[in-house]
């Protein structure tokens, strides 16, 4: 399992590595650049600006200039807003996004998996229908349509929830419900077929001639393999629910990391584009890794397979 | 005269499919006394596996229900027992084996967990207390290094051991009954064998009334008290294993005496006779066997044979042991 985990963390570093350098020379494939904008600036000034944030020097300096400052931590200050550093901006935005995506993922991974199995009981049951109709309709309906109709109705119409902004649990509903349904419809199709076909299984065969009670056998027994799958698909998952916080964030002007970053392309603000983008990959890539140790901690194949593997 | 343990009377069971009624068990009456080994035998498909999955209430429901008849178990009707009284039979009174070992056990689980959940869920034992259990258990089954072996999972065991395992576990309880669908069939012939003599030490250690499922003849003639041969949802006859062997009287039986397998030919389905058996959604209603059968005659196809009892023991439903069809025989040989 050690020389799995330590891989697996390798693995992780050369990802982030790629992206970062991906990045950058993306970046500087835009044309244009934080200092050009309508009003003409003297000569002279602009000249300043850019050598203070060392736009003069060559490509290969300044990505050398980059990679330190991610190896440090340090993005420095922002081009548009001197007075704030991109590590203050991370520092605000970040809990607030990723408040917004840890309730997504739960809500998803718990209604999912629980409407899934329900669903998989009740084969070919009236409830087992509705519920692969919701899943289907979570599926086909995008986040973003599905956000505009929840704040025409939930909050428009019928005042119930606040529409907008991130001060109190009563709004957070809405963003996580749009966020959180597609992810919640893959998780219950991915369940309930999971679980249909591990409840037909030997071994459940076996637990239920061992007399073990029905709640036994499937939460012990069946969930545990049926889960695999889905563990598989939580990588997938995590990457769309993480670009989806963009959206989401935009539409319900919710201060968070996403619209910094939205902001920071817009105004071609290097060192915000290069720190929101590693900071997102490396905590993207990060989820992977521990979807990959949860994975190796289900399968007990894995675990052990990649311990004696190490010799 | 040993007690009977079981009871199986006219049992009825069918499944309910898009294409209709499949009768899988047609009015099976047999009988299983306290310390014997019974072999069911048949072609696939004729309710073997359905017959013995009733007995611990395993049908699955739907599609499968039991239409009619009794299955007492030490006096106790088991078709009418709630799932609760029922849980609380299985694996404690009555276990099963079934046929695949590397698919009976859950991958995910240790063998140790896995052999102690019965124990612990049925018996008030602590976890220390099973875990010894279940390594004599392992000891009785013939499991080297029990305690180690307890901590590891089931794809690190062959098949023949995680057949033991599978053993180990129905017997943990100390069941009276122990049902094994085909329990050798997916293993080579060595394991077989030892897999075999592994039943008989335990039933001699234990007592246990064994049924055992096969499509193997010779594993028959190696342990068997007593034979039941099963047709289309019917036991055609039954008899001790040497009146089965030696005075076969059921045309069928014939059939299956002369295909009968060498050992070491393994898993080889029996194909005795020429033909198929009939379509358990329309059964014919006279003797299913007529169609296959060298000596049918005009009645077979009319009316199901009454059961000929020619021993205590020994018991057939044919027509050819009725008087009228002897004595016409002995015409025609005249
Ligand atoms: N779940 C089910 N749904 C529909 N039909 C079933 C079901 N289970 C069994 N049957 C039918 O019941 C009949 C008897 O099946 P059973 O499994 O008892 O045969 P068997 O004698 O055990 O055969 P084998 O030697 O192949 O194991 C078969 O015709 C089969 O098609
Ligand atoms: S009853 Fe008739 S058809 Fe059936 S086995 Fe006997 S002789 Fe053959
Ligand atoms: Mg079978």
């Amino acid at each position: 399992m050690v020389t799995y985990i330590v891989k697996r963390f390798v693995y992780m570093i050369v990802t982030v590595f790629i992206i970062a350098t991906l990045t950058f020379f993306l970046m500087n494939l835009i044309p244009g650049s934080p200092f050009n904008e309508e009003r003409t600036t003297n000569a002279v000034v602009q000249q300043n600006l850019e050598e203070h944030y060392h736009l003069h020097e060559p490509l290969a300096v300044q990505y050398v200039l980059y990679l330190k400052s991610i190896i440090t931590l340090d993005f420095g200050p922002s081009i548009k807003q001197p007075t704030e550093t991109v590590n203050a901006l991370l520092g605000r935005g970040f809990p607030i996004s990723a408040e917004l995506g840890i309730w997504t993922v739960l809500i998803a991974l718990i209604s999912g998996v629980a409407l899934g199995v329900f669903a998989a009981l009740k084969h070919n049951h009236v409830i087992d229908y509705m519920a692969m109709t919701i899943a289907v309709l979570g599926i086909s309906i995008p986040n973003f349509v599905l956000a505009t109709m929840l704040i025409q109705q939930l909050a428009v119409q019928l005042e119930w929830l606040p529409a907008a902004t991130w001060s109190s649990p009563a709004h957070m509903v809405l963003p996580v419900l749009a966020l959180a349904t597609g992810p919640m419809a893959i998780i219950a199709r991915l369940t309930r077929s999971s679980m249909l076909e591990t409840l037909t299984q030997d071994y459940i065969k076996t637990a239920r001639a061992k007399g073990l009670s029905p709640y036994k056998i499937i939460v012990k027994h069946a969930l545990k393999n049926a889960l695999m799958p889905v563990v598989t698909i939580m990588g997938t998952l995590l990457a769309g629910i993480l670009t989806g916080t963009f959206v989401i964030e935009k539409i319900f002007a919710i201060p968070g990391m996403g619209k910094y970053f939205v902001e920071g392309i817009n105004q071609r603000d290097y060192p915000v584009i290069m720190g929101t983008t590693v900071f997102y990959s490396a905590f993207l890539v990060f989820m992977l890794f521990l979807v990959d140790i949860a994975y190796g901690f289900l399968d007990p194949r894995i675990k052990l397979h990649k311990e004696g593997g190490s010799s | 005269m040993v007690n009977k343990i079981l009871e199986i009377h006219n049992l009825h069971i069918s499944f309910t499919t898009f294409g209709g009624e499949v009768q899988a068990v047609r009015g099976v009456n047999l009988d299983l006394y306290e310390g014997e080994t019974l072999a069911v035998v048949g072609e696939s498909g004729c309710g073997k596996s359905v017959t013995a999955s009733s007995i611990m209430g395993l049908i699955p429901t739907p599609p499968g229900h039991i239409k009619e008849g009794s299955i007492r178990f030490k006096g106790e009707d088991m078709t009418k027992l709630s799932d609760r009284k029922m849980r609380g039979i299985r694996g404690v009174d009555i276990s099963m084996i079934f046929q695949d070992p590397m698919t009976a056990l859950n991958p995910t689980l240790t063998v140790g967990d896995q052999l102690t959940e019965g124990l612990r869920q049925h018996r008030k034992v602590t976890k220390k207390e099973a875990d010894a259990q279940a390594v004599d258990m392992l000891n009785l089954v013939g499991i080297p290094n029990p305690d180690e072996r307890m901590k590891q999972y089931p794809y690190q065991f062959s098949g023949g051991m995680r057949q033991r395992i599978v053993i180990a576990m129905a017997l943990i309880c100390e069941p009276e009954l122990l049902i094994a669908d085909e329990p050798t069939t997916a293993l080579d012939v060595t394991i077989q064998a030892q897999i075999l003599q592994l039943f008989d030490k335990i039933q001699k250690e234990t007592g246990v009334s064994i049924i055992l499922i096969t499509h193997d003849l010779g594993v028959v003639a190696k342990v068997a008290d007593r034979i039941a041969v099963m047709y289309a949802g019917k036991v055609v006859e039954t008899g001790t294993r040497r009146e089965i062997f030696y005075e076969p009287q059921h045309p069928y039986t014939k059939g299956l005496l002369h295909s009968v397998p060498r050992l070491d030919q393994k898993g080889e389905k029996l194909i005795p006779i020429d033909g198929t058996p009939p379509d358990l959604f329309s059964p014919p209603g006279g003797c299913p066997f007529t169609a296959r059968c060298p000596a049918a005659m005009e009645v077979c196809s009319r009316v199901y044979p009454y059961s000929t009892v020619r021993s205590e023991t020994h018991e057939v439903d044919c027509w050819l042991q009725d008087e009228r069809a002897k004595k016409h025989a002995a015409t025609i040989q005249s």
